[in-house]
């Protein structure tokens, strides 16, 4: 048996004018896509993305979304195939409509979040609370996800 | 426009020898004919936690959350459980001694009235 010697190509080739250059490179790729890619971003921007938190402990999954100034019956939850998703659409009020606007940071209209649960889930009894613009999704895990304590009898 | 627009972006606050961190609620303000409508987000945040206060011009709102923590292995997260604090500078027509707060599902709606005296007088000509 023989030890093969590690042959790393990046070291073999390299020099320090090389790597700075690709840096320079890769810093004016980054200026230029913030400059000339200003709509692909405005877009990203329009969009309302709620923050969502998944956590677990050994006998539920759960999810929490920040959802301020919705109605209740506003929000929809599904659960298929193991994906949870929360859609629903915020409104504008009509008082708030009126006169000019001078700032504005708060999204309006429909929105869609989907997050993989970390396991498998008891579809049926899956609950929801809203509170204080905080949606929280209590998710029981299924039977079979639940880890299992094998006790050893010692003959 | 300077007024109401001003932003502290200051993210901390020293409460004694403490540094505490806070995130800046989203927030939207509109013009109406009789003063300004503010809405600012603060989810996991009750009329309990809600402090606003008028200093020298300036309002600050300070939401603390409510929220409680899950008591869980976090597996992914977005959220930061941190307080929200932000700063305006009000416009001097303001009159502060009429402000009014609400707090709906963590929004905050503050309505600032101006004064009697700024609001512009339609004067007949006979």
């Amino acid at each position: 048996m023989s030890l093969i010697r590690y042959y790393s190509p990046e070291l073999s080739t390299w020099s320090p004018f090389d790597r700075l250059s690709s840096l320079r490179d890769e810093m004016n790729r980054l200026f230029e896509a913030s400059s000339s890619g200003s709509t692909r971003d405005a877009g990203l921007l329009t969009a309302w993305a709620p923050l969502l938190d998944v956590f677990q402990d050994r006998d539920n999954v759960f999810v929490k979304v920040e959802l301020p100034g919705l109605k209740k019956e506003e929000i929809d939850i599904s659960v298929q195939e193991g994906i949870l998703s929360v859609a629903g659409e915020r409104k504008e009020e009509a008082e708030t409509k009126e006169g000019d606007t001078f700032r504005s940071e708060r999204f309006f209209g429909r929105f869609h979040r989907s997050v993989v649960l970390p396991t498998a889930v008891n579809t049926e009894k899956v609950k929801a609370s809203y509170k204080d613009g905080i949606l929280t999704i209590t998710l029981p895990k299924a039977e079979e996800a639940k880890p299992k304590q094998i006790e050893v009898s010692v003959s | 426009m300077e007024t109401l627009t001003k932003n502290d972006d200051k993210q901390t606050t020293t409460d004694g020898a403490r540094k505490v961190a806070y995130v800046t609620p989203q927030a939207t303000i509109r013009e109406t004919k009789d003063g300004y409508l503010l809405q600012a987000e603060m989810p996991g945040v009750n009329k309990a936690g809600l402090e606003v206060t008028v200093d020298n011009n300036e309002l600050t709102i300070l939401g603390r959350r409510s929220d409680p923590e899950i008591q869980a292995e976090a597996v992914y997260r977005e959220s930061r459980p941190r307080d929200f604090r932000r700063v305006f500078e009000l416009d001097p027509a303001i009159d502060t001694a009429r402000i009014e707060a609400r707090m709906e599902q963590g929004v905050l709606t503050l309505t600032l009235p101006k004064a009697e005296r700024v609001k512009p007088k339609k004067i007949n000509v006979d």
